[in-house]
């Protein structure tokens, strides 16, 4: 399990972004994601711009490059699939290092990675800046509906639990000389899944039952009322999606 | 797994996004049937046991392994508006704190897991419980079927918007064989692991298997005669 203490992305530190208010935060990098998305795929120059931005704002952040660029392994995946494309996409074919490669399938593979990399670093930040808590606050002012906004706080409450389960259930096999190798040992991890999501049922009744009785009627109480934001907070939030949104006015304009 | 930003355009991007909110407003409705009124407590940790087994690597061959997409094994477990809540939840975490699956593409992984995969699932589940002989060991069996099926049809959704919204021109018949043929083979894992946890939970628990509520004969409670309650 990738979860230490809640979630092992946040990272430690007192910058400007990090005390945005959540809510900004998520939106900016909604906003942000979704104009380099819109960015045409013959384009260069403004993906430099949002990358340039994006830089700008990991500095601010005081999060370190290597910390962010570490955890943008998830991105793997798709560079398998984006580098297939320019063989299996149609159009005029190039020679490229010998090989006969797609040139529209090409271009397109280009702006694939640029935007899915991008798209990674800005989650990262805003999973390495935000804690889960004011995450869930976030989401909630964004008018996300309270009873999912409910269901996931109790799963970023409780996913350091289950995993810890699972760790013990894990050790418990180890011990007793189980190695999982190949196909043939499915049914013992599978075995313990069950036991697992029978534990997890029973431990979600539990809670339930247990915040019933201390008087819960259908929502959490919040401890703090939400900072009101100033200007400043609003100007920083809304820089990253205006410089993209700048960059993609350009490229419209000049080509 | 889960599709990253800039795979497809914006419109598609935001479309799925929108047909993603409209399926989670239905389930928040249709989920206070399948749960107690109010038992967040509950979806949040069938949501966590969904993300953990998500976690859980099935070794395959030669050092690489494979791991429970866990669409279908919701459906089953909870009911279909429960499993869409839940794997919405964890999409969304894993989104917003794990950066896996983009923010933008949430609207699409949402729908193609949470609702085609549970969906799906779902239904090849009860189809095919329809046409088996009523017993909890047929299960399991339809299970593993709504897995396989849940992989494909998500597979095939995700063409389907490639084609309309994709941002590289493929022919289409191209990477139709491709997805089908790889979700096909991912298909039959999940469908393999799908049905053993069910067959782990059913032989356990059945009352917890929200398919196999409708198979239990009521429990009774044995009287010894003479004995005065």
């Amino acid at each position: 399990m990738g979860a230490e203490h809640g979630h092992t992305l946040h990272y430690h530190a007192h910058s400007l972004v990090h005390r945005l208010p959540a809510h900004l935060k998520i939106a900016s990098a909604l906003g942000f994601v979704l104009l380099v998305v819109a960015t045409p795929r013959g384009a260069t120059w403004p993906y430099a711009v949002h990358l340039l931005a994006l830089l700008v704002a990991m500095r601010a952040a005081r999060v370190p490059a290597a910390y962010l660029l570490k955890r943008a392994v998830v991105e793997v995946p798709f560079v398998a699939f984006a580098l297939a494309m320019p063989f299996i996409a149609t159009g005029p074919r190039v020679d490229v290092l010998g090989l006969s490669v797609s040139e529209p399938g090409l271009v397109a593979a280009g702006a694939l990675l640029a935007k899915g990399t991008l798209g990674v670093l800005t989650a990262l930040l805003l999973a390495a800046t935000t804690e889960p808590a004011d995450l869930l606050v976030g989401l909630a002012r964004l008018r996300v509906p309270a009873r999912l906004v409910e269901i996931m706080g109790f799963m970023v409450r409780y996913v350091d639990v289950v995993a810890a389960e699972w760790r013990r259930m894990s050790v418990a096999r180890t011990s007793r000389l189980f190695d999982a190798r190949s196909p043939r040992h499915w049914p013992v991890l599978a075995r313990s899944l069950g036991v697992l999501f029978v534990r997890s049922y029973e431990r979600g009744e539990r809670v339930h039952l247990a915040m019933l009785s201390r008087g819960y009627t259908g929502s959490l109480p919040t401890l703090a009322a939400p900072a009101a934001i100033g200007p400043a907070q609003v100007l920083a939030g809304a820089a990253l999606p205006t410089v993209a949104a700048l960059a993609l006015a350009g490229q419209a304009v000049l080509g | 797994m889960h599709v990253p930003d800039g795979f497809l355009d914006a419109t598609t991007s935001v479309a799925t996004a929108v047909v993603a909110a409209g399926a989670i407003a239905a389930s928040l409705r249709g989920s206070r049937r399948e749960l107690d009124d109010r038992s967040a407590p509950l979806a949040g940790l069938v949501a966590t046991f969904i993300f953990a087994a998500q976690m859980v690597n099935f070794p395959v061959a030669a050092g690489t392994s494979g791991h429970l997409l866990g669409g279908a094994l919701a459906a089953v477990l909870v009911g279909p508006w429960t499993a869409t809540l839940c794997l919405t939840v964890v999409l969304g975490v894993q989104a917003l704190l794990f950066a896996d699956g983009g923010l933008t593409a949430l609207g699409t992984n949402i729908t193609l897991m949470g609702v085609v995969g549970v969906w799906v699932g779902y239904a090849v589940v009860r189809l095919s419980l329809s046409v088996m002989p009523r017993r909890l060991s047929s299960v399991p069996v339809a299970a593993g079927l709504g897995g396989l099926l849940s992989v494909v049809a998500a597979a095939l959704t995700f063409t389907g918007l490639f084609a309309v919204g994709g941002t590289v021109p493929v022919q289409v018949d191209t990477l139709l064989t491709g997805m089908v043929s790889v979700h096909t083979l991912i298909g039959l894992g999940e469908a393999v692991l799908t049905a053993l946890v069910v067959g782990t939970v059913v032989g356990v628990r059945p009352d917890l298997v929200h398919v196999a509520r409708s198979l239990r004969s009521p429990e009774r409670l044995p009287t010894r005669p003479g004995v005065h309650s």
